[in-house]
Order: structure tokens, then sequence, then C-alpha cells
């Protein structure tokens, strides 16, 4: 759980000079970054170089990692390492559609709630709250379960889609201390309407806190959707990092020793997902002067 | 405070009216013919178990009905208990399935919630502000933070099941035994329990930690903690009242992660094949078994919403803002 104090409004070339000053000195962001950065490039560029179709089954089964096969080959002789570039796709995929989804929804909900007040925020906080005490996993479960989910896009819908109430929450808060301040008032007095004051006024203050919002909604959505590929209602079509652990465990890897099937994946979200956190947590500091290291 | 629990109570009134809603209408409105699909991707070999699913399927949606005496007949049989028959255990109730499972799931949810939030907690107020240890525990919880459950539960079972030997790495409860109250038994239950209860315990740890960090520097760098050091006040005394203050945010921050929480329960025991929820909807996910899945969901939601409102509770005994009705916790 982050905190984060509201930023005062200054100049915004000046804001965006200082904070690239910052954020290039700032040791936890560039890490973070950078270990997604090589992930995403992993998976980007892996499954153009290796070659060859994820699933496709091998002659050499259970072999551990050498020259051929870098992160061995599962009980079907299916090269890991190809599943491995592949799966890194599907789960940046549905870090964007997921987190994107759930960030828009939120911010749509939270700015309108914030802004508007009233019995519109009434409303909306009501719909938000009922839809955050729900375990998300849960429905997802029944969602998927029924519908027989596909595609790793139709996957990152759904989560997007019911990820959103904590966002909506921490925005509209924010939104609520913004909008007493004088340039809203005056922007209101010149007669610009709500969306215009949303947009042009309000969320240029708090692009940081927003961006920040997305980072973690991007990794809430690669977690959820690991768990669910782990559960059997992942993508039919395709291979995750997430499925990878869940052939991993229905074929018994863990008791014949085949510890090249399932560290790989398991690493790999860690990865993505703690190296964001730590940035989240640099960004915090590029953007909040208090927090900064003397 | 009755505008406090009411407003609580409102909510997840609306939120069970809601997962239950959503349970009438996903069946119902899929697309094509339910009945017929679901018998047929249901792939039961019995034939008499074919007849009672179809007939079952065909009377409780009640078809030919109008939909709104579809909907409130699904009340009537939710609120009766009848949460209808599992197709894997034919004709086992749903209801008797999830009551042999849920004493599991709960054995292993309730201590490690409540012991790593303690302990997180505790842990994360001592490390803020000292150097060596902040140094340390600060990487260690965003590592255990992003872990996938799930993944964490298989590298415990291959360190100390399957390499070492220490522990068993399926099942609750050895193969050759039967539940019984005798001192072997419950031995081999501990036996059984003891690494999902160290995974979910770990995983939920760091953030905690890391949370309590946050908030105990955010405490000391407030007015009050500045007061108190002025005028001499030892620094055991400040972090007292800072821990005070900032264990607030973290109550509701465990009523926020309690999905999360679940979730993660549910995927460490279809790891150690342990017999909680998890494996239950492994099974029916596995076996087409809609009504168990269904009324494992709504199980699931119950349980969150009594727990919320239990979060709720303790939040007013331990904040006397809310008492006094003044801005404490937001609804």
């Amino acid at each position: 759980m982050t905190v984060i104090q509201e930023v005062a409004p200054r100049e915004p070339a000046g804001v965006r000079r200082e904070a690239l000053y910052f954020a290039a000195r700032n040791g936890k962001l560039m890490t973070g970054f950078g270990i997604v950065a090589v992930l995403f490039l992993l998976g980007l560029l892996g499954p153009l170089l290796v070659g060859g179709a994820p699933n496709e089954y091998g002659p050499k089964p259970m072999t551990p990692p050498s020259g051929e096969h870098w992160f061995g080959t599962t009980t079907f002789g299916q090269d890991v390492f190809t599943q491995f570039v592949h799966g890194l796709r599907s789960t940046f995929a549905v870090g964007v559609i997921g987190g994107g989804i759930a960030a828009v929804i939120g911010m749509l909900v939270g700015f309108v709630a914030g802004y508007r007040g009233g019995i519109v925020d009434e409303i909306l906080n009501m719909l938000t709250n009922v839809i955050l005490v729900i375990p998300t996993l849960a429905v997802l479960l029944i969602i998927n379960a029924y519908l027989g989910i596909r595609s790793v896009a139709v996957q990152g819908l759904f989560i997007g889609l019911t990820q959103w109430p904590w966002a909506a929450r921490a925005i509209r808060a924010q939104t609520f201390s913004l909008r007493t301040r004088e340039f809203v008032d005056l922007a209101r007095m010149s007669g610009a309407g709500t969306g215009r004051i949303i947009a042009r006024e309000i969320a240029p203050n708090m692009s940081s806190y927003l961006f920040m919002t997305f980072i973690l909604l991007f990794g809430g959505s690669v977690l959820i959707a690991s768990s669910l590929d782990f559960i059997g209602l992942g993508p039919t079509e395709g291979v995750s990092l997430g499925l990878m652990l869940q052939n991993a465990n229905q074929w018994s890897a863990l008791q014949l020793g085949l510890w090249w099937w399932f560290v790989p994946p398991g690493a790999a979200i860690t990865a993505i997902v703690g190296a964001l956190y730590v940035a989240n947590v640099g960004l915090d500091e590029v953007f909040n002067p208090k927090l900064r290291e003397t | 405070m009755r505008r406090y629990f009411g407003r609580k109570l409102l909510i997840y009134g609306l939120t069970f009216f809601v997962a239950v809603t959503v349970n009438w209408m996903i069946p119902r409105f899929m697309p094509g013919d339910p009945v017929a699909s679901m018998v047929a991707r249901a792939n039961v070999t019995k034939p008499e178990a074919v007849e009672a699913m179809r007939a079952y399927y065909t009377n409780l949606f009640g078809l030919d009905q109008p939909l709104w005496q579809q909907y409130l007949n699904f009340w009537g049989a939710l609120l009766r208990g009848d949460f209808g028959v599992s197709i894997w255990l034919f004709p086992t109730p749903v209801s008797d399935v999830i009551t042999t499972a849920v004493p599991y799931t709960l054995a292993l949810i309730v201590p490690s919630v409540l012991l790593s939030w303690v302990v997180g907690n505790r842990f994360g107020a001592y490390a803020a502000r000292r150097k060596l240890l902040d140094n340390t525990v600060l990487p260690v919880g965003y590592v255990l933070t992003a872990m996938p459950y799930m993944w964490l539960a298989v590298l415990l079972a291959w360190a100390f099941g399957v390499i070492l030997g220490w522990f068993p790495v399926a099942g609750g409860y050895s193969f050759s035994m039967r539940p019984n109250w005798s001192w072997t038994f419950l031995l081999d239950l501990l036996h059984h329990w003891t690494l999902p209860f160290l995974s979910l315990f770990l995983v939920a740890l760091g953030g905690w930690a890391i949370g309590m960090r946050n908030m105990i520097i955010y405490e000391l760098e407030s007015d009050y903690s500045n007061y108190l050091s002025a005028l001499g006040a030892p620094s055991r005394l400040i972090r007292r009242y800072a821990f005070r203050n900032a264990v607030l945010p973290q109550i509701t921050g465990l009523a926020l992660q309690l999905g999360v929480l679940v979730a993660g329960a549910l995927v460490t025991e279809i790891v150690f094949a342990y017999p909680g929820l998890g494996s239950l909807i492994l099974k029916a996910i596995q076996n087409k078994d809609f009504f168990l899945l269904q009324g494992t969901f709504l199980f699931i939601v119950l349980g969150v919403l009594i727990a919320n409102f239990i979060i709720d509770i303790v939040y007013v005994v331990v904040d006397p803002r809310t008492r006094a009705g003044m801005a404490g916790a937001q609804a």
C-alpha cells in the first residue's frame, strides 16, 4: 500500500524536466524499469528468434537445461524456453489489457464521483464498494467456467472489468482534494464543462498518481491471470506463464524433480510484478520531493 | 455508530444480492441452450446421473416459467440451503460437499492471515527508519508480495517435501488414515498443514511489512511525533504512538485484501491437493460440476462478507472516532 501525498501544481515544463532529472538518478526506478524492459524485450523478440510452436512435442522429454534446450524440456519434450518467451508475451498482454481497462473505468468512476459529488457520488461510491467486497477471483472463476475463455484478450477484459474498484476509490479521494482548489474554481467560472475541467485541470495535476495506479493495476492483473491459469481456467489457445505452472503441477513435475519446468515461469512473474512495485516506489520519490533521499 | 453499521450492512446486503443475481444470470444468459450444453459438457458416464441432471436443470431453471418466477424460485431454494446436487459426487447435495471442505480451508486461512498480519506489522514497524533492517526487509518484502501464491507453494513443496522429505506434499492427512480424534491423526493433520500454511503466511507477510513500514515513516514525520520528540520523549514512546495510528489503515487494508488472500488460499490448496475449497473448485471445473462451482462461489462471497463485518466491528473497537460518530473509517 503506497501512501501518496498530493502534489502541488507547478509549471508543466519545469516539473517535467525536474522529474526527468530525479528519475534518471533514482536507483529503484531504473532497476525496476530495467528488469521489466529486459523481460518485455525477451517476450517481444524471443518468439521471433526461437521459432517453433510453444506446445510442439519434441523427441527428447524431461531433459535438464542444456545448450540445445536452454530451460530444458517438459515431460512431452516441449522446449520450456520457447514456452517461456511466448508466455511472457501473454503475461504482458494480460497486464496491459486488464490494467488498462481497470484504469480507464477507475478513472471515469473516480473522477465523476469525486468531482460531481452529491447523489452521483453516492450512487457511484455504493457501486464501487459493492464490487470492491466481492472476491475478484471467485467471480472470474464463475465467468470463465461458463463462458470458456479462449484468448488472452478476453481474459484481460474480464480481469479489467472486475479490478477497478480500489483505483476508483483512490482517484475519487484524490479528486476530492483537488476540486476545491482555486484553479478549478477559475475554470468553472470561465464556463468550462465538467468533462473539460476533469480532463484539463484535474487529471494533469494527478498524472503521476494515475500512472502509479496503472502500474499497480498491471501487477494485480498479472497475478490474478496467473492464478486463473493455474486453476485451469486460462486461455485455451496459446501459452502463458500461469499455464506453464499449471501444466507442471498437473503432470507432477514436482515429484519427478523437473525444477526447470516450474521455476522459470514463477520467477518471471515475481520479477515483473516485484520490479514494477519497486519502480513504483521510485516514481513516488521522483514525484514527491518529501520522500526523496537526501 | 448506528449510521456506520447501517451503511456497512447495506453495502454487504447489496453485495450478496448482486452475487446471487450474477450467479443466477450467468447460466441463463449464456449463449446457447444451457440445459443441453451443460449436460453435454458434463460428460457424465452414468446414465442415471445424466437423466437426473437434465431433469434437475430443467426443473431448476423452470424454463417454461416467466423470468421473475425463476429468479424468485432461485432465491427460495437458496434460503432453504438448497444449492443443488453435486455432479462430481452424485448424488451428494452441494451443501454437504462444501461443509466437509470448509474446515480445512478455514484452518489454513484464518491462522495464516492473522499471524502474517500481526507479524508483518510488528516487523514493518520495527524496520522503519532503521537503516540496516530497512535495507533487508524492504527488498525481501517486495519479492514476497510479488510472488504468485502457487509458485511459492510449489517451491516450498519442492524444497521441503521432495528434496529434504521433511513434509508431505499432498493431501490433508495420510492416505492410510481415516479421520478420527486420536493424537496420531491430529499430528498427521498438523504435519500436512505446515507447508500450505507457511506459503500462505510468507506471501502475505511481505505486503503487511511494507505497508506498515511506510505508514510508520509517515506517522513519524507528523506534527505530533515532532512535538513529542521536541519535548524529549523517548523514541520508544513515540514509536508506540505512531504504531497505534499506523495500524488503522492496516486494518482497512486487511478488509481490502481479503479477496486476494482467499484466492491465494485456493491456489495453494490446489498445489498441495489440500482437501479444502480450492481443491473442490478444481474438481468442479475438471468435472464440469457447475452446481458445486456456483455453491462454492456463494460460500466464498458469504465468508468474505462475514469477515468484512468482523473487521468493521474490530475497527469500531480500535478507533474511538468511529464510535463518536466523527470521521474515521469511510464506508
